[in-house]
């Protein structure tokens, strides 16, 4: 199809002065809380949610695709210059980004963690751009049943494949479809207590605040002095030719990791940095440099990252499921308009979707612009007491779940859920299968009731489809393989104490 | 007795410790270096790392008089360094003064103005003025 034509469309909306400004603000913003441990993306997108109410769709949702890019920017100069990860994503980064830093080379490092971010970002969109719509148009095929598995993948992907422990994982996931029950949606009260306030449910908006921001806030307050870390000056960033010539093909390689890890149901962008390292260690031609500071390890994850949140958006705009914590807060944004998510979307808001898709490109030119020149800017930033931060972020936190529907009720729910987030990270649950469980679960529900409605109630209409057949031998095949090495080697227990300044 | 020295690894902390190992050898007392932080920003530039703790501690080791730092991680700097004057009985602390710019006074307290004002001990208050650099 033309989607040349959509996509020069969707320029011309992103390139308005209004939505201009939203681009800028959000890759601003984004990369400020990349570059704080404990902030990422998808607390701050939660605690923007509210911005929904009074701006258009299309300029929120440019300036959260900013914010979600520039998360995956800013988390690897704190990698570098500090030695602790900003993001999830940037855990790999660490490994030879501060080596390079500490011999002196730090500006090298972030010079090809920016322009491979930049790289494997321009040519992740354009992967999405052509492959998003096709996706959408085969899924927007499938019946209920196979929607119903797919959702079931999703859940078992996030669950199962992340994270260091699936049994914590599965008492996330279970913790959030149980969130996700409390309401009268069905016509029958559930987990309301007889309380009418419950009845209508618990705003989603209100458990990803108080998840992400009111869990971090009090775990950050239960830990809040401690030894600061020394950070490693910087200036300019740039590059010689010898390292252009050693990081352009580590960027192309990442990028070809990442963007299908993101694509998958079992998206996130841990799998594809870590296997990006190692594609680099062994391909590397002086393996020797590695662990000393050898910019390949830096260039390849940082463009597998960055090509993964591409790869994210392909099943949230063309399945409606998304697979990371942004992504999951990004759908909730979607539907806060009333829109419906799913494969329909690219038919009924072509025009929101391919702005937004051209915003992708401009937010990514934008952060090349903004990273090379304010690095040592961004750095200062880590200079900020986490107390007038975390005040701000509670601040905004309360007023975001009151302004849901004025209910004095909902600080109640945003304290209780938020004590259990932090109850999730004093116990190292991860909280990503919660809240896609919080969003899915409804949703699974609804799937399944419609097609027993269709099958009048005959239960094998579950599997009358191939896709579900399909997906369910995919799910069962992955069980039988997490069983078989379980049985195989028994896993020392992880200790998941280095996981407390990883956000989300 | 002691003479406590409010340092941090800049221009100020470095004036501060040239004055206060000065009194130190004339009085003939312990040098008492303290070096907090409030551990509460990932990163704190005036709290010293540990290169540049260790080219304190070799440079108070060339010094004649006797020498202790206290490089921790505490809720109040200002009050950290008066419980280190109250417990080794200082006769003196030194403190480098900084300019604020208007804004910086309306935002930010003065650990200087603190310790000036609840110290029970006289206060030499210095500014950076070319005096000798003992790290350098």
């Amino acid at each position: 199809m033309d989607s040349l034509d959509l996509l020069l469309g969707g320029f011309q909306q992103a390139l308005t002065l209004q939505n201009l400004f939203y681009a800028v603000l959000g890759v601003f913003l984004g990369t400020a809380v990349g570059v704080l441990p404990g902030i990422g993306p998808a607390m701050t997108l939660a605690l923007l949610l509210p911005i929904t109410y009074s701006v258009g769709p299309d300029s929120a949702l440019i300036m959260f695709a900013g914010i979600y890019y520039g998360g995956m920017y800013g988390g690897s100069t704190t990698s570098i210059l500090l030695n602790t990860p900003g993001e999830s994503s940037s855990v790999v980064t660490a490994i030879e980004g501060n080596k390079m830093a500490k011999k002196g080379r730090a500006a090298q490092a972030l010079a090809t963690a920016a322009i491979g971010s930049f790289v494997a970002g321009t040519i992740g969109t354009l992967l999405l751009v052509l492959f998003a719509p096709s996706v959408a148009g085969q899924v927007v095929k499938l019946g209920n049943p196979s929607n119903f598995a797919l959702i079931l993948l999703a859940l078992f992907a996030v669950t199962a494949v992340l994270g260091t422990s699936r049994l914590r994982g599965f008492i996330a996931l279970f913790l959030g479809l149980a969130i996700g029950l409390v309401g009268g949606q069905t016509g029958q009260a559930r987990l309301t207590f007889g309380n009418p306030l419950l009845a209508d449910g618990i705003d989603i908006v209100v458990v990803a605040v108080a998840i992400f921001a009111i869990g971090e806030a009090l775990w950050v307050a239960a830990h809040l002095r401690r030894r600061p870390l020394d950070i490693i000056p910087v200036g300019q960033p740039w590059m010689s030719r010898d390292d252009w010539g050693r990081s352009w093909k580590p960027w192309l390689r990442g990028t070809a990791l990442g963007f299908p890890f993101g694509a998958l149901p079992a998206g996130g962008a841990e799998i594809p940095t870590f296997l990006s390292y190692v594609a680099e260690r062994k391909l590397a031609k002086h393996p020797e440099e590695f662990g000393k500071g050898a910019i390949e390890g830096v260039a390849g994850p940082e463009a597998a990252n960055n090509a993964s949140a591409a790869g994210t958006l392909v099943p949230l705009l063309a399945i409606g499921l998304p697979t990371t914590a942004t992504a999951a807060i990004m759908l909730l944004a979607i539907q806060s308009y009333g829109i419906e998510t799913g494969p329909q979307l690219f038919d009924t808001e072509p025009d929101l979707v391919w702005a937004l898709l051209a915003s992708l490109f401009i937010g990514n030119t934008l952060l090349l612009v903004l990273n090379l020149p304010l690095a040592p800017l961004w750095a200062k930033l880590l200079q900020i007491p986490r107390p007038y931060l975390y005040a701000g972020i509670l601040f905004f936190a309360s007023l975001g779940a009151y302004s849901v529907s004025f209910q004095p009720f909902d600080l109640a729910i945003l304290l209780v859920i938020g004590l259990l987030g932090l109850a999730m990270r004093r116990f190292g649950l991860p909280v990503l299968p919660l809240i896609i469980g919080v969003i899915l679960g409804p949703k699974l529900e609804e799937q399944l009731t419609t097609s027993l409605q269709i099958s009048s109630g005959d239960i094998s209409t579950l599997w009358s489809e191939p896709v579900a057949v399909i997906v369910y031998a995919f799910i069962a095949l992955a069980l039988v393989a997490i069983v078989a090495s379980g049985l195989r080697k028994p896993k020392p227990a992880t200790p998941v104490d280095d996981q407390e300044e990883v956000s989300a | 007795m002691s003479v406590v020295v409010m340092y941090s690894p800049d221009e100020f902390g470095r004036v501060a410790l040239s004055y206060g190992a000065t009194e130190a050898a004339r009085r003939s007392e312990r040098l008492v270096v303290v070096n907090p932080t409030k551990g509460d920003a990932y990163v704190d530039t005036k709290f010293a790392h540990d290169d540049e703790l260790a080219k304190l501690r070799a440079t108070l080791e060339r010094l004649d008089v006797e020498t202790q730092i206290l490089h921790d991680v505490v809720p109040d700097i200002a009050g950290a360094v008066l419980q280190a004057a109250s417990t080794t009985g200082a006769s003196l602390i030194v403190v480098g003064i900084r300019p604020r710019t208007p804004v910086g006074k309306l935002l930010l307290g003065s650990v200087a103005q603190r310790l000036i004002l609840d110290a029970e001990c006289p206060v030499l208050a210095v500014k950076p003025d070319g005096s000798e650099d003992l790290l350098r």
